[in-house]
């Protein structure tokens, strides 16, 4: 008998059919990848195999059974057993998903006590020897420290601790690493991966990202509108997909070792993208700097917390090019945008803009931000929104305003018509349009974008930066490209800086710093990335473990 | 844990500076007011002789900051009151004295203080109880019959008046059942029992309807901390429902409790006159009426300070309650 055997699987939410007639087996020791976008329903199949829609409304069809437990018929009692000791959920959010009041040991004992009766000591030395288990360094220690004294990549072992406390049959990772950072990710991947092959669980896997699934299982199951798309083993759906809106899916996904796709003004299929060819304007000459930032540094705190966010950043932005910056959280990349913007004054340093120095917002110099749910004001229209920087400059006639709105929805894609329309009657994808739209609206020369496309999926993804591309090519925009994923820079930049703890510690033209990085934190960056390929990814996997500080 | 304590010290620290603020304040309203303070302060009956005595006593020919600290000093040190015939010297904290009634504000609110702290610590045990269960019972039995029944009661109990619903409460229990005799203040030190039972009607009547507001709060909290990933974690885990809401959301939702809870213990020191009057206690929030109504200036200024006092204190010890529950306050 397989761990898992999931047949016809339905799961209603009022109207909208959640998941819709799914089946698919998971044996033991084995380990499963449920691939697709955000509402295609595969974190609700993850719940469903824990019974977890249980008591909330849902509609559950179908037949879902765990290591001889069938979920839909067992009773309250039985599927509290089921639960934690025979599969064990880790989900996404690691901060969110630890309780904040209780010590982490104690929580990972209290899973561990409802389902054994032992004692609260024993229960506590469990904890401390999982802890142990998933690298928790000094385990006996730590486990008295609280969720927000650990760090992101520490919650996640916590959690993945907290999962192995009762030895269960099979882990059900819910997009584990979404919230890491890709050196973490990679460490959190591994992990998994030992502890497979040492306890023999089965594994369900469950991600937006294509690579991350590729590191990690032998089997993938792509969804979509709460349907199986295509399922078989990684590399034959990776290597060589069937199904069109798989193609679709790898197809969008950026990356990191192609050089780029989004050309720059004059450049040709036929790359002549490389080294310093792309600062050049047609003509030969070198293009002109639009943006200077020198000696930027800014700290946050006083005394004894001071934190310096960034300290010491010099760079140039050119007319028309694209700067990408990327860093892990905490490296000062969001901080360093902001201040390019004028939304944050440097601590010491100055900015230039053609050349002369500026302080304070510039209406050539624009932003557009991360979140484009909450970087709208859902009260208003989203034509008022792109309007407002027309305002600002002092333009009073409606009907101008008006159509130069509509226009702007029409360049980014979206349509005139929806200038009434509040944020919410969009999607992510159109969200973030209107974000660019207001950032066009005041007609700059350069655009800082903070992680853009950070919350969108992948095709969304690939459409807006497109987008991206053509405004640049049009309009001769400069670009500051802002963003964690390594893929995503390289395939948007014609120059990279790479920050870590608030310092550029490496810059050049993207294909030379990824093809060959001088600096050795770049090299662990680059190697951390989740490869398309398993095979890839298993050799990377072993030169990790080589690698990996003892 | 240094954290913890740097934490309780520069709460402490803020609590003198707070103090200090309410002193300047209650200052400058009651002594820096035109007209003739002086007059004010002896009282309406008050010769000329007398009110010249007082002027002498306030300094009012000082410059304000000079007079203010005088105040102050007198609060902290002690001074010697003249009263014409006599030298009284009234011994730190000095809050003065009353010229009408010739005593000291200190006695006079060391006599009306612990007949306040009875019925509000009184009944903050019992508001607490029956609030923060009524609300964690809501929260848990979300949508159905049980809960709505309960939301009806405390809304209902949160509309009625002091005066209604203690009076139905006295004319019940004490007159038509006679559960218990009418109530009367017996001290605690006298005959604890009796303290007791006289003061469980007045418990009772205030805590009902200060828990009305305990039990939404609560429930709000409750079913927002509920809603939360970590609860999703546990119910994940197999940890069963009881546990859940007894150990992870409670917890919670106790922060904003702790801060409600300051601020009405807090104030109804003071502020639980129609309690007091009702039942005939002859606590803090009676005797500051009765000294509004005579202009005993001296007795209102002293009693105000009380009061603040208790406020700022009542606040100090829920926030370091609050650290106490969410070691993540001591970081901020």
């Amino acid at each position: 008998m397989s761990l898992v055997e999931v047949t016809d699987l339905t799961v209603e939410f009022g109207a909208l059919r959640a998941v819709d007639e799914l089946s698919f087996r998971l044996d033991r020791g084995a380990a499963l990848a449920l691939v697709g976008e955000s509402g295609s329903g595969k974190s609700t199949v993850a719940g469903a195999l824990l019974g977890l829609h249980r008591g909330t409304g849902a509609r559950v069809g179908g037949s879902v059974l765990v290591a001889g437990t069938d979920v839909q018929g067992a009773s309250d009692e039985e599927l509290r057993r089921l639960r934690g000791a025979k599969a064990a959920m880790v989900f996404q959010d690691p901060l969110s998903s630890l309780d904040p009041y209780y010590a982490i040991g104690d929580q990972i004992a209290e899973v561990h006590r409802v389902h054994t009766r032992t004692s609260r000591r024993a229960a506590r030395a469990r904890a401390v020897e999982v802890l142990e288990r998933v690298g928790i360094p000094d385990a006996a220690r730590r486990s008295r420290s609280r969720p927000h004294e650990f760090s992101g990549g520490m919650r996640q072992r916590a959690l993945i601790a907290m999962a192995l406390a009762c030895e269960p049959d099979l882990l059900i990772a819910d997009e584990p690493t979404t919230a890491l950072d890709v050196t973490v990710q990679a460490q959190i991947l591994d992990l998994l991966h030992t502890l497979r092959e040492e306890t023999g669980m089965g594994l369900l896997l469950v991600t937006h990202d294509v690579g991350v699934a590729a590191e990690s299982v032998d089997e993938v199951l792509v969804m979509r509108h709460g349907r199986a798309v295509e399922h078989g083993p990684v590399g034959s759906v990776l290597g060589a997909p069937t199904q069109a809106y798989t193609r679709q899916l790898l197809g969008a996904v950026p990356r990191v070792d192609a050089p780029r796709t989004v050309l720059p003004e004059g450049a040709t299929e036929s790359g002549d993208a490389s080294g310093d060819a792309s600062h050049d304007t047609p003509d030969g000459a070198e293009a002109e700097v639009v943006l200077e930032a020198t000696g930027l540094r800014r700290t946050f705190g006083r005394g004894k917390r001071t934190v310096t966010a960034v300290d010491g950043v010099s760079l140039a932005v050119h007319r028309g090019e694209t700067l990408g910056v990327v860093g892990e959280s905490g490296s000062g990349k969001t901080t360093l945008g902001r201040m390019l913007v004028g939304l944050l004054e440097p601590t010491a340093g100055g900015i230039r803009y053609q050349g002369g120095p500026h302080t304070g917002v510039h209406p050539a110099v624009q932003m557009v931000f991360q979140d484009p749910v909450s970087s709208l004001n859902p009260r208003r229209s989203v034509g008022e929104s792109i309007a407002d920087p027309l305002r600002a400059r002092g333009e009073r006639d409606e009907a101008r305003i008006r159509e130069r709105v509509s226009e702007l929805l029409e360049r980014v894609g979206l349509e005139g018509a929806h200038y009434d329309r509040y944020p919410h009657e969009f999607s992510g994808g159109q969200r973030q349009r209107v974000g660019i739209a207001r950032a066009l609206a005041a007609g700059p020369r350069v655009i800082v974008c903070d992680e853009p496309v950070s919350a969108l999926d992948v095709t969304t993804q690939a459409q807006v930066i497109a987008l991206l591309g053509e405004l640049q090519r049009e309009l001769g925009i400069a670009l500051v490209f802002i963003a964690h994923d390594l893929a995503v820079v390289r395939q948007v930049s014609d120059r990279v800086a790479v920050m870590r703890r608030g310092r550029i510690v490496e810059e050049g033209p993207a294909d030379e710093v990824y093809r060959s990085p001088r600096e050795p934190y770049t090299r662990q960056l680059l190697a951390a990335v989740p490869a398309l390929d398993p095979e890839v990814a298993a050799r990377r996997r072993a030169a990790r473990r080589e690698l990996a500080p003892a | 844990m240094s954290g913890f304590g740097g934490f309780v010290l520069r709460r402490a620290a803020g609590t003198v500076v707070t103090l200090l603020a309410i002193s300047v304040l209650i200052y400058v309203v009651f002594y820096a007011t035109p007209g003739n303070v002086a007059q004010i302060t002896c009282g309406p009956r008050c010769s000329p002789e007398q009110v010249h005595q007082v002027a002498l006593q306030l300094r009012l020919d000082d410059p304000l900051y000079l007079r203010y600290w005088h105040f102050l000093e007198g609060l902290l040190a002690g001074q010697d009151y003249s009263t014409g015939t006599s030298v009284e010297h009234c011994s730190a904290p000095c809050l003065g004295v009353s010229y009408q009634s010739g005593q000291q504000v200190l006695d006079i609110i060391l006599t009306k203080l612990p007949v306040s702290l009875s019925l509000v610590l009184g009944a903050m045990v019992l508001w607490l109880v029956l609030g923060v269960g009524t609300g964690v019972l809501s929260a848990w039995r979300r949508g159905r019959l049980s809960e709505r029944l309960l939301t009806v009661v405390t809304l209902a109990g949160w509309a009625t008046p002091v005066f209604v619903l203690g009076l139905v409460l006295m004319i019940v229990v004490c007159g038509e059942l006679q559960l218990l005799p009418f109530p009367e203040y017996v001290k605690f030190g006298d005959d604890p029992e009796q303290w007791a039972w006289n003061l469980l009607l007045p418990w009772l009547s205030l805590a009902l309807i200060e828990a009305a507001a305990f039990a939404r709060l609560t429930r709000a909290a409750m079913l927002e901390t509920l809603a939360e990933d970590h609860i999703r974690t546990f119910r994940a885990y197999g940890v069963g429902e009881r546990a859940i809401v007894a150990r992870h959301a409670l917890r919670g939702a106790l922060a904003p409790v702790i801060a409600l809870n300051a601020n009405n213990v807090g104030s109804a020191v003071g502020g639980a006159v129609l309690t007091e009057t009702l039942f005939g206690l002859p606590g803090i929030g009676q005797e500051l009426v009765h000294a509004v109504k005579v202009v005993d200036l001296p007795v209102v200024v002293g009693m105000v300070l009380v009061v603040g006092f208790f406020v700022v204190i009542a606040n100090a010890v829920a926030d370091v309650l609050y650290a106490v529950a969410d070691r993540r306050v001591v970081l901020a």
